[in-house]
């Protein structure tokens, strides 16, 4: 989430009161102000509490990691590595292979990927390069908007809007035009691989295209011009001049909308029709890691299931975390030295 | 005498159509790629208010659910519950974060800041229903059973790094005088950054405490095995505990139109009251209730 709405905050440092000032004046004319020692006591005791509260992050971080891994030990001991490309998932008979789940989170994503990338940049490049600035303002608050709606709610508006969509217009046209590919192909239900992966694309345009404005407007006003001198037209400027420069940074952005598609939970459980199965069509029904612990965990009865559902949880935390490591690290490369504006 | 050399002329070549053509069809993408992302903001937002508005009435707001089948009913008990678990949460998480976020920015300008900078950084990308799995081992395996407190538990894990980052922030954007005029006149530097520069910064830090809230105020995944949710009345805090989100999530993926109804309007609720909170909070800003006496 991008922290550019907040204001700059208004120094209204307290004034001394009128008497005290007063005070001072007399008190300075007679006696020196300050008398005995300042006790350091209570500044200590103030500095360590803070410092205890940045250590309660990073403690934090050690329990999420701590409580995953321990959870987890049974199933690991259990399958092993093996538990990663099985892809049998069958609380009956307490086998579990994690496959099917990792290839729908990887699938979802990727086709969210494919849907938002090419239209976050166009909505990043028209914002800071194109539009009028009055509109600018405007535009980037409705973008913005859109990261504030509850995952929930894009669940509930993908069930009754977007499937119905899918199923009546797109899934039939698709399957026309493309289902010689076989990722087009069998009964358009709506729900399925499909739907997950472009309600994920509505979810993170904000992210990847917010993040894209800022690097861009890093890029030093110079670049455009000397482009611009070259006698380059305007798009010919964006892109010798522009995107050039910030593909580090645009690579950051787009990794970080990765992060957040692969552990979006609640509206990719309600249209992605939940079955562990693998299948080469988009429009048959999938599963992913974050929406099996959502639909399984309260129901895991058996330690083992609970056990194999919590490694899944860990090898989801490693995957994002290293994602979002990653994302960080090359949007920082871009927007290094510039005036802090957080990146979240 | 010699040859006459002719001065150069700066000669500019016109630009050839295809450059043209590019150049106008690139940008009619970019307008079309703005449209394209627009049209399902506007879609949900109208959606949400038609099918919302239609289905929230007195009842809705003051029963709780009601059986299958049976018409009416409400969700006054996961309005209340989801009151809670925020309440919950923000207690446990803004002390902390704004903490950290102090701890940053008066006290971290260096390697063990930068560790903590990275670590909260990293924080708010783990998923939250991996933060959900956290709370379960924590508060949810202790009890025994599902609870407000550990949904509070989880929501508070997810508050602290956001926090943090914006009291950083806004603390650092104080400028060192004024913090150097009150060590200047003998403040020691526990009272200089409570009552100089978190004041200072108050309004701003506020508003990075609501944007904290307002995220997780929607959040579902974390709350499906902590708080569980309740079809009755609860008011302890160690028992399942209705939430709003919860609910919407429930009836959204039921087959009744009864329901499908009541969570249209439970998601208009949900938006409403998150609105209403972030932006009470600000006026109260506003008017200095709360910056700071």
């Amino acid at each position: 989430m991008s922290n550019q709405a907040l204001p700059r905050p208004r120094f209204n440092a307290p004034e001394p009161e009128r008497e005290q000032k007063a005070a001072l004046k007399v008190e300075a004319s007679t006696k020196p102000l300050l008398q005995g020692k300042v006790s350091e006591i209570p500044d200590a005791v103030f500095g360590w509490a803070m410092r205890l509260c940045g250590l309660a992050v990073v403690a934090l971080l050690g329990l999420i990691v701590y409580q995953l891994v321990v959870g987890s030990q049974l199933s690991w001991h259990a399958f092993g590595w093996k538990f990663f490309w099985q892809s049998d998932w069958n609380p009956v008979s307490d086998q579990y292979g994690a496959l099917p789940f990792i290839y729908g989170t990887i699938v979802s994503s990727l086709l969210a990927l494919i849907i938002a990338v090419p239209l976050s940049l166009g909505v990043a490049v028209f914002i800071t390069e194109m539009c009028p600035t009055g509109l600018r303002g405007i535009l980037s608050f409705t973008t913005e908007l859109l990261a504030a709606i509850p995952s929930v709610v894009y669940g509930l508006w993908a069930i009754f809007v977007l499937v119905p969509i899918l199923r009546q217009y797109v899934q039939p046209f698709l399957a026309k035009t493309l289902g010689w590919t076989g990722l087009f192909s069998g009964p358009p239900y709506g729900i399925g691989m499909l739907a997950a992966g472009v309600i994920l694309a509505i979810m993170i345009i904000p992210i990847i295209s917010s993040i894209t404005r800022e690097v861009l407007t890093v890029v030093p006003q110079h670049q455009r011009e000397a482009a611009l001198a070259l006698g380059a037209t305007r798009w010919e400027m964006i892109r010798m001049g522009v995107l050039r420069n910030a593909r580090a940074g645009i690579v950051g952005a787009i990794i970080l909308g990765l992060g957040r598609a692969l552990g979006e939970t609640m509206a990719v459980t309600m249209v992605i029709g939940n079955r562990p199965e693998i299948a080469k069509s988009l429009f048959a029904p999938g599963y992913t890691m974050a929406s099996v612990l959502a639909n399984e965990f309260t129901e895991a009865t058996g330690d083992l299931y609970l056990s194999a559902l919590i490694e899944i949880g860990l090898a989801l935390f490693f995957v994002t975390i290293v994602v979002n490591a990653l994302a960080r690290l090359m949007v920082w490369s871009v927007t290094r030295g510039q005036p802090s504006r957080s990146i979240a | 005498m010699g040859p006459r050399t002719s001065i150069p002329q700066a000669s500019i070549p016109p630009i050839s159509l295809r450059r043209r053509v590019t150049d106008h069809v690139m940008t009619g993408i970019s307008v079309l790629t703005v449209l394209l992302v627009l049209v399902p903001l506007f879609a949900i937002f109208a959606y949400l208010v038609y099918k919302g508005i239609g289905s929230i009435n007195i009842a809705f707001l003051t029963q709780t659910p009601k059986p299958v089948g049976e018409p009416g009913g409400g969700m006054a008990n996961a309005i209340v519950g989801s009151m809670v678990i925020l309440g919950i949460a923000s207690l446990l998480g803004v002390p902390l974060g704004i903490g950290a976020g102090i701890f940053l920015s008066e006290y971290g300008r260096n390697r063990y800041g930068d560790i903590v900078r990275f670590v909260s950084d990293v924080l708010n990308g783990v998923p939250s229903i991996v933060i959900g799995i956290v709370a379960y081992g924590l508060v949810v395996m202790r009890q025994k059973h599902f609870s407000a407190l550990a949904g509070g538990v989880a929501l508070a894990i997810m508050m602290i790094p956001t926090i943090a980052r914006t009291t950083e922030q806004m603390l650092l954007l104080v400028p060192q005088a004024i913090r150097e005029a009150a060590y200047g006149i003998g403040v020691s530097r526990w009272r200089t950054t409570l009552s100089i520069t978190l004041r200072t910064a108050t309004s701003g830090v506020i508003t990075g405490v609501m944007l904290a809230f307002a995220r997780v105020a929607g959040e579902t995944a974390p709350l499906l095995f902590t708080a569980f949710g309740n079809q009755y009345w609860n008011w302890k805090t160690d028992q399942p505990t209705a939430a709003l989100s919860l609910q919407i999530f429930t009836y959204a993926i039921s087959p009744f139109d009864e329901w499908h109804r009541q969570a249209w309007a439970g998601a208009l609720v949900l938006i409403v009251l998150i609105v209403a909170a972030v932006a009470a909070v600000r006026i109260a800003v506003r008017h200095g209730t709360l910056a700071g006496a």
